[in-house]
């Protein structure tokens, strides 16, 4: 087998022939394919959950992918959910008052306790016997990973009726890009500054893999997405949505502000994180993989970190070259523990 | 019915009375009691449909009744001590979302140093969080403000903290009357909030709001304590129409007429308070009492009143704000602003220290003698406190102060437990 | 206002002691109160519960500092703690053992009480016989209703069926009227 510092950026992105038919990754809302394999957004009844005029900046990952889970969900259920949202970009961009974008109703209390407030609300719905109205709570990384994780992890634990989405843009963004527990090593923010060749961004620690920690749970369904992968995402709201109990659904969001990229870079941003190895999708049911999204064209990883300045220090010292080895590593360790690069017989949809 | 019951099984069982929908449940001492026994009471199915929910911690409690009261269940929950600093954020939220919870608030001081034991320090640093805060005198009181607190919250669409004190009243086995479902049914309509979160007519709930209209949701919040004002004892009174018995209200008085010294206190202690004017009235003394019910909002005009005729007033309190005084003390001051009348701060009771007779009846001897110091604390070990003085004075090493007390100061042991209530 | 103070250990049932006099207190009509020392005993270590019995509302939230009753579930407190303190010159003293006062060391503390007031009953024995384990609290409580008078033996037995059911209660109830009798220096037939 190849060592992957052995391989060239041209042996690991072979040409992909041109398709003329697609479907899936490189479309959002393709009209001429069949009806059922039309996805939400697609269709002018689509709830608009959260509907234009909202305040979120050019090329904002996360107002993409929270449109989609939620108008997803809102099919699913009919239109009867509700959600609790922590504080975050999401909260501020959405109801700046007095007005707001939530087509649905909705609810911010506060940072860190979006998880106990939907446990709240579906414990109120079971008492009134409303128990076919759902709950969803959202929050970003922070608010997930950091200071909501205590709440999160209870209302994991109790299985509560909860579908919890933590849209991932790997820092605190709302405050002004500081670092939080879904830092990558090496990036930059406001608080791991690359003050000089010594300090090359946010430090290497352990990690903090959620979804990991969410089938630790044992909860019955735990999924993994990506804002480049839209109809994927749809899929497994959906999916999510067919189970009772606590959910969650980790989804990638670039964010061009904090993350120093051109607006336009979400989607090819989102999608070179899945085509790295970086960001592994798949799902699991019970504490149990079930599906994993094979990689179709593996990238290095400078590849994806070009484009990001906060990754532009790493570049110019061998301090940087040592983090972006570590980075590729983490990679090549996802690609084998999900086995990414396997034979596949279809094209994943 | 007559009972003869432990403090919290009475308070969780007037709780089961108000038909709640949801509580939410974390355990921590002296609280723990109540809310074991509503879920045991939910578990035998005499609370109907309500969800009773274990969380992880205080701040997951109050978090979840937000989200339960939010769409519109009738919710309660118990705290103290450490608890009720943890879910700091959330109070300030509750209240600033107009949620109608209940809370109980099992009054129990802060550390470090830790202790258990009872004080009003917990329930004081919330003073400004926009809740109503109502103080139980007996267990009697403290059930029957749980049933009036629902009331008074979903009349006002605010939050309403029942602070009686830990252990002192919790664990105090005594007899209450219980009212019976029909009573409560009668007195307490069911829930109907104003907006909830409802799939039918959604509503966004909790905005960020910036300056061109903070001030103004802050000054409503504010009006909403001065209504309080008017309906906590109209409330106390359609409760007496029903119940038959004086429960609750502003503030309470013991033998004002004609008193020239007026005890002001809160809480618990009261009782025993009460216990020694009546000695000292027997021996002809003029000293009287007033009880405050209801710390937030504070009845300033209430209690103007009702001491107007004294010539100093002696505010009982187990609070204090550290680098100033009294918390009670302080905002009865203000309230008494141009009277001329003196006002006296006495620390008391702090940590579960015992509140005694001997020591009260000094205590007002010394006031009627004219001789109270401004500001005091009842009982304080003077030598343990100047050794330690002098100690720090030699030196300047920091260091947590009990620790400091324990190496460099014999401190006698010997006495666990209740033993050293009697040693001071 | 009839106060009493009960001294035992963590795991002798001296706080449901305290509740149990109370609520027979409660069954006669009277006003009653009882708490605990606060504290977080664990078992084995001292602990102190208090109750008061009174015709009108009882008010005060003082420890008991002049008890007119002790009520010493353990014996070997005597030397760990001055249990005596505040005790009232006519006060009474119910100890959980039948040894001489010289064997318990407490001649100087006790002589000056009146006659019959200080009265040692085997109660952990009448425990483990009545109800298979040596808790004495019930057991004493049927001695201070016999050396008292304060209550009748039959709100105690109801009380301890208030706190404890089915066979628990029954050894309970049995253990009171055994310790009850042994009060006036009577025996009982085994129930």
């Amino acid at each position: 087998m190849n060592k992957p510092s052995q391989r060239t950026a041209a042996d690991m992105a072979p040409e992909q022939k041109v398709k003329f038919y697609q479907k899936g990754t490189f479309t959002v809302g393709n009209r001429l394919v069949d009806a059922d394999s039309r996805n939400v957004q697609s269709s002018m009844d689509r709830s608009n959950a959260i509907t234009s005029g909202h305040r979120a900046c050019q090329g904002c990952g996360e107002a993409l992918g929270a449109r989609y889970a939620l108008d997803t969900a809102m099919r699913v259920t009919g239109g009867k959910m509700m959600a609790a949202n922590a504080t975050g970009c999401l909260e501020v961009f959405t109801t700046p008052y007095p007005e707001t974008s939530w087509q649905m109703p909705w609810m911010h209390s506060l940072f860190g306790n979006a998880p106990a407030v939907a446990s709240g609300m579906q414990a109120a719905m079971k008492a009134k016997g409303k128990t076919d109205t759902r709950i969803i709570a959202q929050g970003g990384d922070g608010g997930t990973v950091d200071i909501g994780f205590g709440c999160l992890s209870g209302m994991f634990e109790r299985n509560d009726d909860v579908l919890y989405i933590c849209y991932d843009n790997e820092a605190y963004m709302n405050t002004g890009v500081q670092r939080s527990g879904a830092t990558p090593g090496g990036a930059r923010t406001a608080t791991t500054m690359p003050t000089d060749a010594d300090h090359p961004g946010n430090v290497f620690g352990t990690g903090k893999n959620l979804p990991r920690i969410a089938m630790a749970h044992n909860i019955p369904y735990v999924a993994t997405a990506s804002v480049a992968y839209l109809q994927d995402l749809e899929a497994k709201v959906e999916k999510a949505m067919s189970f009772k109990g606590a959910r969650y659904i980790h989804v990638y969001v670039p964010c061009p502000l904090g993350w120093g990229c051109a607006s336009n870079a979400t989607i090819s941003l989102a999608r070179l994180v899945v085509e790295t190895g970086m960001f592994p999708l798949f799902e699991a049911e019970h504490g149990a993989v079930t599906s994993t999204r094979p990689i179709r064209q593996r990238v290095p990883i400078e590849q994806y970190l070009k484009p990001q300045r906060r990754f532009a220090h790493l570049f110019k010292s061998p301090q940087g070259q040592e983090a972006i080895e570590k980075l590729q590593a983490m990679c090549d360790r996802n690609i084998k523990d999900y086995d990414l690069l396997r034979e596949t017989e279809e094209t994943p949809a | 019915m007559l009972k003869q019951l432990e403090g919290s099984h009475a308070v969780a069982e007037a709780i089961a009375l108000c038909r709640p929908e949801v509580i939410c449940v974390y355990p921590i001492s002296p609280q723990t009691h109540i809310v074991e026994h509503c879920g045991e009471l939910v578990r035998k199915g005499e609370m109907g449909n309500c969800e009773y929910m274990n969380v992880e911690s205080e701040f997951a409690a109050l978090s979840a009744c937000i989200g339960s009261s939010a769409c519109g269940a009738r919710t309660y929950t118990a705290t103290a001590s450490q608890g009720l600093l943890y879910m700091a954020e959330a109070v300030y939220n509750a209240s600033g979302l107009g949620l109608p919870i209940v809370m109980t608030v099992a009054n129990r001081a802060i550390g470090a140093p830790i202790n258990i034991w009872n004080d009003h320090t917990d329930s004081m640093s919330m003073r400004d969080a926009g809740w109503i805060q109502l103080f139980a005198e007996t267990n009697q009181e403290a059930l029957d403000l749980h049933i009036q607190a629902f009331k008074i919250a979903e009349r006002l669409s605010q939050p309403v903290m029942v602070c009686m004190d830990g252990f002192i009243l919790t664990h105090a086995y005594e007899r209450v009357d219980m009212p019976t479902q029909e009573q409560v049914d009668q007195f307490l309509p069911p829930f109907q909030a104003q907006q909830v979160l409802d799939p039918v007519n959604p509503y966004s709930i909790g905005a960020m709001v910036g300056p061109e209209a903070f001030t103004e949701v802050r000054y409503l919040a504010h009006e909403k304590q001065l209504q309080a004002l008017d309906v906590i004892p109209e409330i106390a009174s359609e409760f007496k129409e029903i119940f038959g018995r004086d429960s609750g209200g502003l503030i309470r008085e013991y033998e004002t007429e004609g008193a020239d010294t007026i005890i002001v206190t809160l809480g618990s202690v009261a009782g025993t308070v009460k216990d020694t004017v009546d000695e000292m009235r027997a021996a002809g003394k003029k000293i009287g009492v007033v009880t405050v019910g209801s710390f937030r909002p504070f009845p300033s005009a209430q209690l103007r009143e009702a001491v107007k005729n004294a010539k100093q007033v002696v505010v009982l309190e187990k609070s204090f704000a550290l680098g100033f005084g009294g918390v009670v003390a302080n905002n009865i001051m203000m309230s008494l602003q141009g009277t001329g009348i003196h006002v006296h701060t006495v620390v008391a009771g702090l940590g579960g220290r015992p509140i005694t007779m001997p020591s009260l009846h000094k205590l007002f001897e010394k006031a009627l003698a004219d001789e109270l110091e401004d500001m005091q604390f009842l009982d304080l070990q003077w030598d343990i406190v100047n050794a330690e003085l002098a100690r720090q004075r030699a030196q300047i090493n920091s260091g947590p102060v009990a620790e400091s007390i324990l190496k460099n100061i014999q401190v006698d042991t010997a006495y666990g437990g209740a033993a050293s209530h009697a040693a001071t | 206002m009839f106060q009493v103070r009960l001294h035992g250990r963590g795991g002798q049932g001296v706080v449901t002691a305290a509740e149990m006099l109370s609520i027979a207190g409660f069954n006669e009509g009277k006003h009653a109160q009882a708490f605990p020392s606060f504290g977080s005993e664990r078992t084995g270590a001292p602990v102190v519960s208090f109750c008061r019995l009174d015709d009108r509302e009882i008010r005060r939230r003082e420890p008991i500092l002049e008890p007119d009753c002790l009520i010493v579930q353990d014996p070997t407190l005597f030397h760990a703690l001055d249990v005596f303190q505040g005790l009232k010159p006519g006060g009474y003293l119910l100890i959980n053992s039948t040894k001489s006062w010289e064997e318990l060391g407490i001649v100087d503390k006790v002589s000056h009480l009146p006659e019959g007031h200080v009265v040692g009953i085997n109660a952990s024995a009448l425990a483990k016989q009545h109800v298979g384990r040596p808790v004495p609290n019930a057991a004493l409580l049927g001695g201070f209703a016999a050396i008292t008078g304060e209550i009748h033996l039959e709100s105690v037995e109801k009380a301890i069926s208030t706190k404890f059911g089915g066979k628990i209660a029954a050894g309970n109830i049995a253990a009171a009227r055994a310790a009850h009798a042994a009060a006036f220096g009577e025996e009982l037939e085994d129930a």
